[in-house]
């Protein structure tokens, strides 16, 4: 028998710097590792160079520079600047591009009054509040009405084009999605089965075949004079099949909740609407935040196959900008500055899922 | 044999709160409950115990609901337990739960896990249920703790404010599933103390519990159950001294003995 007294604790002992064991334990660890370590750094030997010459060092930063002057070795950024208007409002009517930067100032204005709210007890009021007013707000300044002059949807396009696409997809199929989600758990026979059909008929379908069918055959079940908006008609399309995929996104949430949950919110006497909102969907959505957010991500990118269908969005005003005879030839710009673009809003949405992954966190905190 | 007992635990209150008569219930083809009759007067302290598997879990279940059954009544307090949600619902508004998992809600914290019910269901105001939950974490020692989430706390520490919780819409019964079966060891008494409070108390209890330090301390009635049925009721002085059945002689010896 034997009595043990408490150690001390004490530090791990420091053999390295860190920088050096950083990099013995991440780039050359084994044979393989080394060996693909080198392949790297050759691959960027290969690439780096040409892609840095082209963008940078023989590129052309004279932005009143035309076509001709620029010259073919590098970049021509004057390109980017002589269209940038068309590339942000698409064919916007000139005098009304107010309207498209008030609409947009607004969004940073309720943004960033919101965050001044976090500890408010009236945050939710607001959060949901904008939600509802905005997009009306939004609508008369693109559209017009109230005193402003219409601009048909056919003259949006550009980014402005591609945001409102993507922000009705986003902010409309939401809700849809977790109705179906919900839908598809339920024990109603008859909601469950629409749910499952819709669901899974959509989900085994291409974007481009909704796109298509919203375009050509929902025109066919209004009457023969009725003109249908076009941009309405992708907007459909585009919310149908997100839907989908939210909802499917969202089950997966709901079906990771224990069933000790639902019981504890029976027990106490929550009725069903209560459980719902109260017990389940909170943690089910918490636990979707980061592929709700990457679906929303791929629709974003999806968005740019509304060019088949007729619309201008971003990426098809490369190809308007480049058939105009003074620009010949560019279309390489056109495409690194629209990359650039949607690569910074995706990036910036996907840091934000994870603050909001942190901030909801309640687990480890 | 209840009758005789019940006629000597005069001192709690004259009505049965709960009825339940010819239970029967089956999962699929297994019969997991068989014929059980039980009745429990207002402020009895009932402790079920029994192997595993043998329905006990399941009959507390079914007492608010949470396990439907095919044949039987349970009524609650005057109300007879059926497929209508208004009644479901009338009869968990008086009875709460306590899980072997505690079950709190992770995305709230404490404080708020105790106040859901009473503002949802109970329609109180927010600084009404706020006040009693706050009190009611005091009676069971972890008032220091209403602002973390469940998932800071220790075992024996979310039980309690399951507890709390469960007390919190003033029940006239509550029903325990084996709180104490998921817990470390040094953690089991801080949650029986609680218990043994509430007991002091008068409110009608059915503790489904392998404790048998506290069902002697404070239960009015033991039963025992088996194969889905009550195999023996007793007192705790006879249920433990002059066990009857060689089933429960066996289980006494096998629980007793660890």
């Amino acid at each position: 028998m034997a009595i043990y007294s408490l150690k001390e604790t004490k530090q791990p002992p420091q053999s390295q710097t860190k920088a050096v064991a950083w990099l013995k334990e991440n780039l050359f660890s084994s044979v393989s590792n080394v060996a693909l370590t080198f392949i790297a750094l050759y691959l960027i030997y290969l690439l780096l160079p040409p892609i840095l010459n082209w963008t940078i060092f023989n590129a052309n930063f004279d932005l009143t520079a035309d076509n001709q002057s620029c010259g073919r070795e590098g970049a021509c950024w004057a390109f980017i600047n002589a269209n940038f208007k068309m590339f942000i409002y698409g064919f916007y009517p000139q005098e009304e591009l107010w309207r498209v930067n008030t609409m947009f100032g607004i969004i940073v204005v309720l943004v960033a009054f919101g965050s001044l709210l976090k500890t408010s007890q009236y945050r939710a009021h607001y959060i949901i509040g904008s939600f509802l007013i905005y997009p009306i707000v939004a609508f008369i300044l693109l559209y017009g009405g109230l005193g402003l002059e219409v601009v048909e949807t056919d003259k949006w396009g550009g980014l402005t084009l591609t945001v409102v696409v993507a922000a009705v997809g986003i902010v409309a199929s939401f809700p849809l999605g977790i109705l179906f989600a919900l839908g598809r758990q339920s024990k109603m026979r008859i909601v469950k089965f629409i749910s499952v059909v819709y669901i899974e008929f959509v989900r085994g379908v291409p974007l481009i075949t909704i796109l298509f069918m919203a375009s050509v055959v929902l025109p066919l079940f209004f009457s023969a004079g009725m003109d249908f908006d076009k941009l309405l008609r992708a907007l459909i399309g585009i919310t149908l099949f997100q839907t989908a995929y939210i909802a499917e996104v969202i089950r997966g949430g709901l079906q990771a909740i224990p069933r000790g949950q639902y019981e504890a919110a029976d027990a106490s006497g929550l009725s069903f609407v209560q459980k719902t909102v109260l017990v389940i969907l909170p943690q089910a959505l918490k636990i979707s935040i980061p592929n709700i957010v990457g679906s929303f991500i791929a629709l974003f990118k999806d968005t740019t196959l509304v060019l088949i269908i007729g619309l201008f969005d971003m990426l098809a005003i490369v190809g308007a900008a480049t058939s105009n005879s003074n620009w010949l030839g560019r279309e390489a710009e056109g495409y690194v500055f629209v990359a650039m673009v949607i690569w910074v809003i995706l990036y910036s949405m996907s840091r934000y899922s994870k603050r909001l992954e942190v901030r909801f966190s309640t687990e480890h905190k | 044999m209840s009758e005789v007992i019940n006629k000597e635990i005069g001192k709690k209150g004259c009505c049965d709160i709960i009825e339940i008569s010819g239970l029967n219930k089956w999962y699929g083809d297994f019969h997991a409950l068989k014929s059980i009759d039980l009745k429990v007067k207002e402020g009895e302290i009932i402790v079920v115990c029994g192997p595993s598997g043998s329905g006990k879990s399941t009959l507390i279940r079914c007492v608010n609901y949470l396990e439907k059954f095919q044949e039987g009544s349970i009524v609650v307090d005057g109300t007879e337990l059926s497929d209508d949600v208004k009644k479901i619902r009338q009869v968990r508004s008086e009875v709460s739960m306590v899980f072997q998992h505690f079950n709190l809600f992770p995305h709230l914290s404490i404080i708020d896990n105790l106040t859901l019910a009473p503002i949802w269901v109970h329609h109180e105001t927010k600084q009404e249920a706020k006040e009693k939950a706050l009190q009611l974490l005091d009676r069971v020692g972890i008032k220091d703790q209403a602002d973390k989430y469940p998932n800071q706390l220790s075992g024996g520490q979310q039980q309690r404010v399951a507890i709390a919780r469960a007390l919190c819409t003033s029940p006239k019964i509550m029903l325990f599933d084996e709180p104490t079966s998921a817990l470390d060891p040094e953690m089991i008494s801080e949650v029986l103390d609680v218990m043994v409070e509430l007991a002091k108390e008068g409110i009608t209890m059915i503790c489904v519990t392998h404790e048998m330090g506290f069902a002697k301390k404070v239960a009015d009635r033991i039963i025992f159950m088996d194969e889905g049925q009550v195999i023996e009721e007793n007192k705790p002085d006879s249920f433990f001294n002059n066990p009857e059945s060689d089933r429960l002689k066996l289980f006494l010896d096998q629980i007793l003995s660890q």
